[in-house]
């Protein structure tokens, strides 16, 4: 008796396809910009699942180092662009005191 | 489609021989169990949250759907590939993956949700609503 545990994961890295495939959907008709992020970011986690069930399903351990520097590079990613979107500049010191905005 | 049928043709090989008979082996087969059940559970977290992105009408209840199920169905998924990996450099590295998820994803939503209301972004409100501070000082 065999267990078809290579087929669930199979299975289940389709069904992440599906999931990253219809956040895609979003990703495109959202209607404001923090939609589309929103749905990069959760993307993003999405395919760090993939790569990880990915690499235990043709059993070598390499991959799961790409997926641990996909996971940080892609909240790099999120906090660059929100930045980028709310100054208007990537060049900001944000630990600087600002003058008449307190907060931002 | 040739990647497909490569990956049926590879995945037979990741199965587990299960002895039937009196020699069952219990201890991989009590793994077995919590792998599919912690697989399971963790697909449906995420897909739900999937569902949520696609259907809830306003920007924050979006949010709200995919920023928690989304930390929570990776933690099991990832908990499903620890406990079939077992204890090898493999867990080691989806343990690092794990842990890193669940700092970053929470961070990430509590910024993308700052960084919408401070541009303006109005929540939908209904009928019921919280106190606002404007109206109570």
């Amino acid at each position: 008796m065999s267990v078809p545990l290579g087929y669930i994961f199979l299975s289940a890295a389709f069904l992440l396809i599906v999931a990253m495939v219809m956040m895609l959907a979003r990703l495109i008709g959202g209607p404001t910009l923090y939609d589309r992020i929103l749905a990069v970011n959760s993307f993003g986690t999405k395919t760090v699942l993939f790569l990880c069930v990915f690499c235990f399903i043709i059993d070598r351990p390499d991959g799961v180092d790409i997926a641990l520097l996909y996971a940080l590079m892609n909240f790099i990613a999120t906090i660059a662009v929100l930045k980028f979107f709310n100054y208007k500049a990537l060049n900001v010191d944000l630990m600087a005191k600002t003058e008449g905005r307190e907060d931002t | 489609m040739s990647l497909f049928v490569t990956l049926l043709a590879v995945a037979p090989s990741a199965d587990i021989a299960l002895q039937s008979g009196p020699h069952l082996d219990w201890f991989v087969f009590i793994r077995f169990l919590l792998t599919v059940a912690s697989l399971a559970t963790g697909l449906f977290f995420v897909l739900a949250g999937t569902f949520g992105v696609l259907r809830l009408p306003d920007f924050y209840a979006r949010l709200h759907a995919a920023g928690m199920t989304d930390t929570l169905g990776a933690e099991l998924i990832i908990l499903a590939l620890i406990i079939q990996a077992g204890f090898s450099q493999m867990s080691l590295k989806l343990m690092l993956v794990g842990f890193f998820l669940l700092l970053t994803s929470p961070t990430a939503t509590h910024a993308i949700a700052h960084a919408a209301y401070k541009s303006g972004l109005k929540p939908m409100l209904g009928k019921y609503r919280a106190a606002s501070l404007d109206e109570e000082s």
